[in-house]
């Protein structure tokens, strides 16, 4: 079994917490077990955005990377996203991973103006026209990383697995049991095989916790997720709320060959970074 | 809770059962349109695995079902005038009737409701009045037809026609009769479950179905029809029917199983094809399922609803792939007729859940059967090599005869300079060739400078190329003493001229690049170069050069050459007609479009020491409409048979730029298409995509549907292992 890494999410989207405590956050984490700082994304709902709250954390840690898991490509514009990746690649020092995916919400493609029916090929396009703006020299900074920062792909469909194998460095996946893990990673390698790339994919995973108040996580979950219907009650009995829970958890990814997996608290309480740093010892 | 069930099949009065069984004071009731003992279908199957749960969830259930129960261990396979009898399949059956009668019982001594010919119209009557509507009303369920956007229901139909007879013949054991007619293939998949009668589907292809007249007999005619055809199987006894008309077997599949308080169950909420006899066994753990979810999560409705979804999907998509795998065996099962009894056996055996080792386990002899077969052993001889250890000629020569059926293919490290391979070449070939695998591929070597897909690949264009690939050819000897070196030949076309991979493909050279050969002026994605279309000139300089490869790759000391005529490198650009529109004689049809890449085979043959084999790369499905089919890549192979190919290394995929034409990249996503062609064009073939499993090997190998498989590299990469 090899070594997973741990990464903590920020609460960007949790109820009960304060913007302006955020840095707080991350200093806190910098100094515990992690690795990274994860942050997801949502245009329509009452959240921070993504790249923003990851700069904040760049400016008062030094260690830790930065990971979008992941950020909605096809709602911004490439050459944007590209900017503001490099721009925080650059003043990070290179601690940019960007994970990037379709969503699954067609609320938030309206609210952005951006047309939902070609949304598969716009995100093939845009990781392409990523990495030319990395490696060119029209649209600066210059990232911190030769290439521009690492870049991941979600999602679970045949076509997330072949974009990630052509275009990116490896795969994010979106949560759940270490069985699904390993099923959507297999599949992962086997795209990567299939495109005739050398090496293998770098292996990202995610899943939520909620040590510190069980109760209000999954309350948050079935509120994030209303959107999904049925499977809101899924992803909440999905939450971690237990270092039992933890543990067996991220022994299950290592098993699988997760090469990172962040915890997402489903809180705001920075209490749950004790806590999981307890789980973790 | 107060619950309606919609349906008195076997998945809604097993829940009723369980319901009153964890708390009496639940009030239930179950309507059923139909009067009590009218059923459709004769006898169900059940696993032993599946007979435990039932024992653990009720056991007086269990009891009176244990006691009704027919069992046998064994499947008989009824092919070319032989019965292979194949051991340790523990399964049962049990009348369909007496099953329900037993559990309408059950159900009613523990103060279910039981409302029989009460027809339900839709679930909303329920809905409001009580607190859980259970959609348990089979394949047509009108609860589930209520909400099916809700629920997000598809119907998948499957391709062949069957028919559900009973007979009063008690077959011993469970029965599989293959019968070839003169209007196809027939066959039957039976099993007894009673003393006195078995279940007796006939099942044939639309085709068949049609050329047989079926599909304008009558019930009883079609059922005289298949008393006649089936006579020798089942001399004095006779078919019965019970409003027995065929049909074709539709695949119900639900994104979600609830909606609101209502949640379906069994057929209702899925369907897996007859030929894995698992209906009804899921039909009663999901039932299982949902009780057990009420009693962890009471008064918690939509908790546990969703904890009963979370639990049965899963397991229920894997059944319903692996009836799938089973559906589409039958389908084209007339393809395997000319295997031996032993190998048709492992391959019918094989077709699902069950691998190499799994059938090992339950039935050693038939499997060492099938392996001696497998190595062309001589009568008597016992001790033989597991299928993937059996050595394999594909030519006369020693360089054709490879010590296994391993096959290693690497990635490119893109480190060539000027197309010399370097270092890293020999340490990964080298490796590669110590890891004992009896066939192992180079990345894709360019002809010419221009059959680059990168400023980093390798080459065979002049002398010093030959010098480097024979010192290569050299150490692999030395680290592996039986590998057999392949060398890929490969001209990248349109798809040429790109920055090194390990960032990314298809990424084009911002400067320094070189004019990119195509059939036609198409670029293969939005951000690459446009190519230019190949010339009478440029067709046969190419030509030329692809032949003083092979030349020079003999001379390096390779025993096998593959001609790359797939992932959407310039043959295989040629082959489809998504990246080949000419107008010329090598545009077209199938037969123009395959002109240049068989004439570029034809010389490569002539070049090539005839002794050693030449192997081709083939696109077999571009799996983008109006592109190269899978029917077309049977014919190609045996086009490029008819050119002097002994192996076809089987692919898909890459013909164009456009992730809608990727798979699902599961488990041997590609075996199928190899299987494919290996059978219906006959030809050896290796099989490829996500094979990771020597088991999986010896399953592919022994079952008939690959002669050689392509293993994932990574696992035997030192430094890339992950």
């Amino acid at each position: 079994m090899s070594a997973v890494r741990i990464g903590v999410g920020l609460p960007t989207s949790t109820p009960n917490r304060r913007a302006t405590e955020l840095t707080d956050w991350a200093v806190r984490a910098e100094l515990g077990p992690f690795t990274s700082l994860g942050v997801i994304d949502r245009l329509v709902y009452d959240s921070l955005d993504p790249l923003v709250a990851l700069t904040a954390a760049a400016a008062v840690t030094s260690r830790l990377r930065l990971v979008t898991m992941v950020v909605i490509g096809p709602v911004r514009p490439a050459a944007l996203l590209a900017k503001e990746a490099a721009s925080l690649d650059a003043l990070s020092g290179g601690r940019l991973t960007l994970g990037v995916s379709l969503g699954a919400r067609r609320d938030d493609y309206d609210a952005a103006g951006a047309s939902w029916g070609d949304r598969g090929r716009r995100l093939s396009d845009q990781l392409a026209a990523m990495r030319e703006i990395w490696e060119g020299t029209t649209i600066g900074p210059r990232p911190a990383t030769l290439g521009g920062p690492e870049l991941l792909v979600g999602g679970g469909s045949g076509p997330s697995f072949a974009r990630a194998a052509r275009y990116a460095d490896g795969y994010v996946h979106g949560g759940g049991p270490p069985r699904a893990f390993a099923s959507a990673a297999e599949r992962a390698r086997a795209a990567w095989t299939d495109a005739d790339r050398p090496g293998g994919p770098a292996l990202w995973g995610q899943s939520y916790t909620a040590l510190s108040d069980p109760d209000a996580g999954e309350a948050y979950l079935r509120h994030y997720y209303a959107f999904t219907g049925p499977f809101a009650e899924r992803i909440a009995a999905g939450l971690l709320t237990t270092e039992k829970a933890v543990r067996e958890h991220v022994a299950g990814y290592a098993g699988a060959g997760c090469d990172e997996l962040v915890l997402l608290p489903a809180t705001s309480d920075p209490a749950e970074l004790d806590r999981l740093a307890d789980a973790l010892s | 809770m107060k619950i309606e069930v919609v349906g008195a099949g076997p998945a809604g009065l097993y829940f009723s059962i369980l319901m009153k069984r964890a708390d009496p004071r639940h009030e239930i009731t179950v309507s059923e349109r139909n009067p009590p003992g009218a059923t459709y279908g004769w006898g169900v199957v059940f696993s032993d695995e599946s007979l435990g749960e039932l024992r653990d969830a009720d056991y007086e259930t269990y009891l009176a079902i244990d006691e009704a129960l027919v069992r046998w261990s064994s499947i008989d396979v009824h092919y070319q005038g032989q019965r292979i009898r194949s051991t340790g399949h523990g399964f049962a059956a049990i009348a369909r009737t007496e099953l329900l009668r037993l559990l309408r019982e059950r159900a009613g001594d523990l103060g279910v409701r039981l409302a029989f010919e009460h027809e339900v119209e839709n679930a909303e009557a329920f809905t409001e009045g009580c607190d859980l509507v259970v959609g348990a009303d089979g394949v047509r369920s009108v609860v589930r037809a209520g909400a099916e956007k809700a629920f997000g229901t598809t119907l998948s139909p499957t391709a062949s026609k069957y028919v559900w007879y009973g007979t009063d013949l008690a077959l011993p054991v469970f029965t599989f009769i293959f019968k070839p007619t003169e209007h196809g293939l027939f066959q039957v998949h039976a099993y007894p479950y009673d003393a006195h009668r078995s279940t007796f589907i006939v099942e044939c292809t639309e085709p068949t179905w049609r050329r047989a007249g079926l599909d304008t007999m009558t019930e009883t005619d079609s059922m005289a029809f298949c008393q006649q055809l089936f006579a020798e199987h089942l001399s004095e006894h006779r078919l019965m029917s019970n409003r027995s008309a065929w049909g074709t077997f539709v695949t119900v599949r639900n994104r979600s199983w609830h909606d609101g308080n209502v949640v379906l169950m069994g057929d209702a909420a899925h369907t897996a094809h007859f030929s894995i006899g698992s209906g009804t066994r899921l039909a009663m753990d999901d039932a299982i399922a949902l009780a057990k979810a009420f009693v962890e999560h009471p008064a918690e409705l939509e908790t546990a609803l969703a904890a009963y979804e979370a639990e049965r999907q899963p397991i229920v998509e894997r059944f319903q792939e692996v009836a799938t795998d089973s559906a589409r065996y039958f389908e084209s099962v007339g393809r395997y007729l000319g295997f031996s009894p032993e190998q048709f056996t492992f391959n019918l055996l094989t077709r699902g859940r069950i691998s190499h080792n799994n059938l090992t386990a339950r039935d050693p002899a038939l499997v060492n059967r099938a392996e001696a077969n497998f190595a062309g052993a001589p009568p008597g001889r016992v001790l033989v090599p597991p299928p993937v250890l059996v050595p394999l000629s594909l030519s006369g020569s020693g360089a054709g005869r490879l010590a296994n059926r391993v096959v290693l293919a690497l990635p490119a490290p893109d480190t060539a300079e000027d197309g010399r391979p370097g270092h890293e070449h020999t340490t990964a070939l080298e490796a590669a060739a110590s890891t004992g695998a009896g066939l192992v591929v180079t990345e894709p070597v360019a002809p010419v400078p221009e059959g680059r897909i990168t400023s980093g690949s390798a080459g065979l264009w002049k002398d010093e190329h030959t010098e480097a690939w024979a010192g290569i050819v050299e150490r692999m000897r030395a680290a592996g003493p039986e590998v057999r070196v392949a060398l890929r030949l490969t001209h990248a076309g349109r798809r040429g001229a790109t920055l090194p991979r390990h960032r990314g493909l298809d990424r084009p050279l911002p400067s320094g690049g070189w004019r990119l050969a195509a059939p036609s002026p198409l670029a293969y994605s939005g951000r690459s170069r446009r190519p230019e279309e190949m010339d009478a000139y440029a067709l046969a300089t190419t030509r030329d050069a692809y032949a003083a490869a092979a030349g020079r790759a003999a001379a390096a000391g390779f025993d096998v050459l593959l001609l790359d005529a797939a992932d959407g490198y310039l043959l295989a650009s040629f082959l489809s007609p998504l990246a080949n529109q000419r107008e010329d004689a090598y545009g077209g049809d199938l037969e123009a479009r395959a002109r240049f890449p068989l004439e570029v085979a034809e010389a490569v043959r002539a070049a090539w020491p005839a002794e050693r084999p030449l192997a081709v790369r083939l696109v077999t499905d571009d799996r983008v409409p109006g592109g190269v089919s899978p029917d077309d890549g049977v014919d190609l192979a045996r086009r490029f048979v008819a050119a002097g190919a002994v192996l076809i290394d089987v692919t898909a995929g890459h013909t164009v730029a456009d992730e809608r034409a990727a798979p699902d990249y599961r488990r041997l996503f590609n075996a199928g298409l190899a299987d494919r062609i290996r059978n219906e064009a006959g030809v050896a073939t290796v099989a490829a995509g996500h094979i990771t499993r020597l088991d999986e090997v010896n399953t592919l190998l022994a079952a008939g549907r690959a002669d050689l498989c392509r293993l994932e590299p990574r696992l035997y990469q030192k430094g890339n292992a992950r």
